[in-house]
């Protein structure tokens, strides 16, 4: 057991590229965490999607042997924490086991929307926070400038800020100084009855569901029966340990440290994250704070694009879900697209994630309809409504009044882009709250729905600021607004798959942007074909792609007759994937491309 | 009447070949006119046993460019034929040939032979048309050869290729026009498609020329139905026009769904045991590059490379896909003496009645015809008739 003073816990916050998963790495191998032969980039992120993007998607934590300058050898318990808007919860759960935070910063770049968000919520969780610039090695390096803004903008002292390169390893060792000098040890009395933090659950396909877990007061042991506070079940602990990041067995977890903890437990669902664990004999009396619950707030469908894989669709949902609890789905049937999922997700990377981890690592071939946000529908007969499809949404005589989701953005932009990113805001219907300035950057606050967000703003705002511009964001409130379905009809029928919710003052040009994007995508048939867009009865927008004339072989003899056979086998087997409106046959594929663009 | 049954002979070699065209044609120096005599000569024999008895209704030269071959060559084949089944009494035997390769007296020499009926490839009476087509022969040649085997001839045909990048309806009507002047009783008028492997392709591909859009081909094609039938040439099927009766019974073989042997490199056939009709069906391909053929010949008696029994779906596919193409359409009775069904039960039920209802297709007595309209659109026509999901 080691003594609470020679205990740190701390996470890392910094926005994607400026350099935290370096500096993992390079803390790892300071520590002897990992032999050099063992080393690769980004050790902690062992998903082929975090490697690839550079984001950390689950929370990871790593335990390192310190011997500081003092002579005292240190147990630093290390958070490594996604960076992203959509894992925020993750973020939050990491930061509430930690007593203190690294704030890492591009000493080029500077501060960014992202960061802003996680260290005011390292701020609200009482963290004594580190600030590290990183790359001051780069010639682009301005640390200074930084520095003033990061007192600026956040309110930090930055007298003693950590110069670090984490590439080059310059500063490494002043960074685990200043964890051991500057954070406070834990706090935790090991004879009290057990409390410990449930902090994350993941399934391994080898080892079961593995929970990582702090221990507040008292002792986990291996073989102790436990109890979750808050679902009640009891499970007997099979092992206990912590990673280096492999993974180490141990007898027991003692206060102040983190690790992982194994019992039989069957799903990730069973573990509610942020529950407290108890001893089952001796229970604590009172629960940890726990954690708010993450409610999906972006929806869409997810269909495959050939129906004979919606059970294999049915069956990767479920695998993914035994790891990834914050996202749901339930069945869905479209008129376009056929059987698929309506699914929820924590924000549009999350939703990104997890179709690309269907397609890749399940190898299914899918269909994302436009993701839509949750409305709270008010029906004149007294009910209320979570409306999480457009194509369900009711009659208008029978809706009293309709609410979006609201949210607050900051958005962090070099002063010479302003102009039109206050442009886009207006245009997504933003409400202004704040806008100062630090050096030549400007910060921005608006209120925005949420729906203008998942549309393409997030691509907009990307490509106005040449990629310079960062953003963040969190939900704020409901509020009521003049919301109105529109539906896009191809001869007469509606396609249930491109219905969407639009305000009122965008939805006609919207409608229009669809249908001639049909026009162009949908191949002339033996019939003319009508594309319309409608409000409620009203036909707001239409196309109409003319009749093909001439469709047939100039020449068809004996030798022929085989190889048009064949070609004409081909012709059919395409339309397998044809969807059918009145006597026009769709290829699939136009929805889909209709799907992939329905941004600009 | 005796059953349909033809036979037709493939000859591979062409003294160029042409841009557009995707048969089974190469160019060749010293060919053994001999050797390929006994070759062709070995083929029909070994064909004889699986269709003994039946008797030929047609014979048909085809190439490449069979008027190429020695017109002795002709003459001991069709000797042959003669010798192994029974002749109909107004067997149809039918040439192909280019208008730069026949001379009058080879012309007298195929008559003599027993060709009766000529089918010559002019593809065009415009000569700068004709050299964008890599045809060696110009338009005064190729009146020549008509006006000289309408005199040899009994029967002659001429083929036209139409919808030419830049041809436009004045400059087609008048070519048109020419043609149906100097035809006789059967033309054949395509229009040009680009097919993959041919030299065109590339070059429709880089942009070296582009073909009439469909809206423009379409026009064309309604105005040659207007002037051929105002000529008394209406058309008997897509591309093939006579007057009635001068129809060419050998292509008619295709598109009825009969049977037909297929001899010589590349041909094809489709065989059914005499004595079952409604049996099944065997499809045959011969070895396609001339060499090849000829050593299989020479070794096991044949170039049989493919045989295979059509399924009940691919018969009703080819006899559909086919049969559509006629202006008469797909003949009920014929349809049910093949398939053992009815037309209208073996079709998609759905797909017939959106056909019927849109004006595509049209019953008239046991026939189920294309109409006008239908007609130009049929491989969506064919696509919609034809049972889903199988």
């Amino acid at each position: 057991m080691t003594d609470l003073k020679h205990i740190r816990n701390f996470a890392i916050i910094a926005h994607i590229d400026h350099g935290k998963s370096t500096l993992a790495d390079r803390l790892i191998q300071k520590c002897g965490g990992i032999e050099e032969r063992e080393m690769r980039e980004q050790i902690l992120d062992s998903m082929d999607i975090e490697r690839e993007r550079g984001i950390t998607i689950k929370a990871q934590t790593v335990r390192l042997a310190y011997q500081a300058r003092n002579g005292e050898t240190y147990q630093l318990n290390l958070m490594d924490t996604p960076g992203h808007v959509d894992f925020a919860y993750e973020v939050s759960r990491s930061l509430a086991a930690c007593e203190g935070s690294l704030l890492v910063v591009d000493a080029s770049q500077g501060v960014e929307a992202q960061t802003l968000a996680n260290v005011y919520q390292a701020i609200d969780n009482n963290h004594e926070i580190v600030p590290v610039l990183n790359k001051i090695d780069l010639p682009a390096a301005e640390p200074e400038r930084v520095k003033q803004q990061i007192e600026d903008v956040i309110g930090l002292d930055t007298s003693n800020a950590v110069m670090i390169s984490a590439k080059t390893g310059i500063g490494i060792e002043d960074v685990l100084e200043a964890l051991c000098a500057r954070l406070p040890p834990p706090e935790g009395d090991a004879d009290l009855p057990l409390q410990a933090l449930l902090v994350d659950s993941w399934y391994d396909s080898y080892l079961g569901v593995v929970n990582l877990v702090r221990v507040k007061n008292g002792v986990m042991r291996k073989g102790q029966k436990i109890r979750m506070m808050a679902t009640g079940a009891s499970y007997q602990v099979d092992s206990v340990g912590y990673f280096t990041p492999k993974m180490v067995q141990v007898e027991a977890l003692y206060p102040g440290e983190m690790g992982f903890m194994q019992a039989s437990i069957k799903a990730v669902a069973d573990c509610q994250v942020g529950d407290t664990i108890t001893d089952e004999r001796r229970p604590a009396e009172t629960a940890l704070p726990g954690f708010k619950p993450n409610v999906p707030v972006v929806f869409c469908g997810l269909f495959p694009v050939d129906a004979a894989d919606f059970e294999d669709l049915r069956e990767s949902l479920a695998k993914l879900r035994l790891n990834d609890a914050s996202f749901e789905y339930e069945a869905e049937t479209s008129a376009a697209l056929g059987f698929g999922f309506r699914c929820g997700f924590l924000g549009l990377l999350h939703l990104e994630i997890i179709q690309e981890r269907l397609e890749r690592e399940f190898n299914l071939d899918l269909i994302t309809t436009a993701p839509s946000v949750v409305y709270r529908i008010y029906l004149t007969n007294g009910e209320e409504l979570h409306l999480h499809n457009p194509a369900d949404m009711p009659e208008v005589t029978k809706i009293e009044k309709i609410e979006e989701p609201w949210i607050k953005a900051t958005i962090m932009v070099p002063d010479e882009y302003l102009g039109p990113i206050l442009q886009l805001c207006t245009e997504r219907r933003g409400q202004q709250l704040d806008l100062t300035y630090a050096g030549n950057r400007a910060m921005l606050v608006y209120k925005l729905p949420l729906n203008e967000i998942v549309f393409d703003f997030y691509d907009r705002l990307k490509s106005i600021s040449r990629g310079y511009a960062s953003f963040d964001y969190e939900l704020d409130s409901y509020a009521e607004s003049d919301l109105v379905k529109v539906s896009i009809m191809v001869n007469a029928e509606p396609v249930d798959a491109l219905a969407f919710i639009a305000h009122k003052s965008q939805a006609e040009a919207r409608g229009r942007s669809i249908c001639t994007r049909l026009k162009e995508l949908i191949p002339r048939q033996m019939f003319q074909i009508a594309i319309q867009a409608a409000i409620g009865g009203r036909i707001v927008a239409r196309e109409s792609i003319s009749a093909l004339r001439k469709d047939v072989l100039a020449k068809c003899y004996g030798g022929d007759i085989s190889r048009k056979r064949k070609l004409l086998e081909k012709q059919k087997e395409g339309k397998k994937r044809m969807r059918q409106f009145g006597k026009v046959e769709i290829p699939q594929s136009a929805f889909l491309a209709a799907l992939k663009m329905g941004d600009n | 009447m005796s059953p349909a049954f033809g036979i037709y002979l493939h000859w591979p070699f062409c003294l160029s070949k042409c841009p557009y065209c995707d048969f089974n044609s190469h160019v060749a120096a010293g060919i053994d006119q001999a050797r390929w005599r006994r070759a062709l000569l070995a083929e029909l024999e070994h064909f004889h046993a699986a269709s003994a008895g039946r008797t030929v209704t047609s014979i048909f030269f085809g190439g490449g460019t069979p008027s190429l071959m020695d017109p002795a060559t002709a003459a001991a084949l069709l000797e042959r034929i003669a010798a192994l089944w029974p002749l109909a009494d107004d067997v149809e035997i039918t040439l192909e040939a280019n208008p730069g390769t026949i001379d009058a007296d080879r012309f007298r020499d195929f008559r003599a032979a027993g060709i009766g009926r000529l089918s010559m490839g002019l593809q065009a009476l415009d000569d700068e048309a004709l050299r964008f087509l890599g045809r060696r022969h110009d338009v005064a040649q190729a009146v020549r050869a008509v006006t000289l085997a309408r005199a040899i001839f009994p029967r002659i045909s001429f083929d036209l290729i139409y919808a030419r990048p830049g041809q436009d309806s004045d400059r087609w009507r008048n070519e048109l026009g020419q043609a149906l002047a100097l035809a006789a009783d059967h033309l054949s008028l395509y229009q040009l498609t680009v097919e993959p492997g041919t030299a065109f392709h590339p070059a429709h591909q880089r942009g070296d020329f582009q073909l009439p859009d469909d809206d423009e081909a379409a026009r064309l094609f309604d105005l040659t139905q207007e002037m051929c039938d105002a000529a008394g040439l209406p058309a008997y099927e897509i591309s093939n026009h006579a007057r009635p009766g001068a129809e060419c019974r050998h292509n008619l073989l295709y598109w009825q769904g009969d049977d037909y042997l297929g001899i010589g490199p590349g041909a094809h056939g489709r065989l059914r045991d005499p004595t079952d009709p409604s049996g099944p069906v065997r499809a045959l391909r011969q070895c396609k590059s001339p060499g090849g053929w000829l050593e299989r010949v020479d070794r096991d008696g044949h170039g049989t490379e493919e045989i295979l029994t059509l399924s009940r779906l691919e018969r009703l596919e080819e006899l559909v896909m086919m049969g559509l193409r006629l202006s008469e359409g797909i003949d009920g009775r014929r349809f049910a003496a093949h398939m053992g069904r009815a037309l209208e039960e073996a079709l998609d039920p759905a797909g017939l009645a959106l056909m019927r209802a849109e004006g595509m297709v049209a019953w008239s007595g046991p026939f189920l015809r294309a109409t006008p309209r239908g007609r130009l659109l049929l491989n969506q026509v064919i696509a919609a008739l034809l049972p889903h999901g199988a």
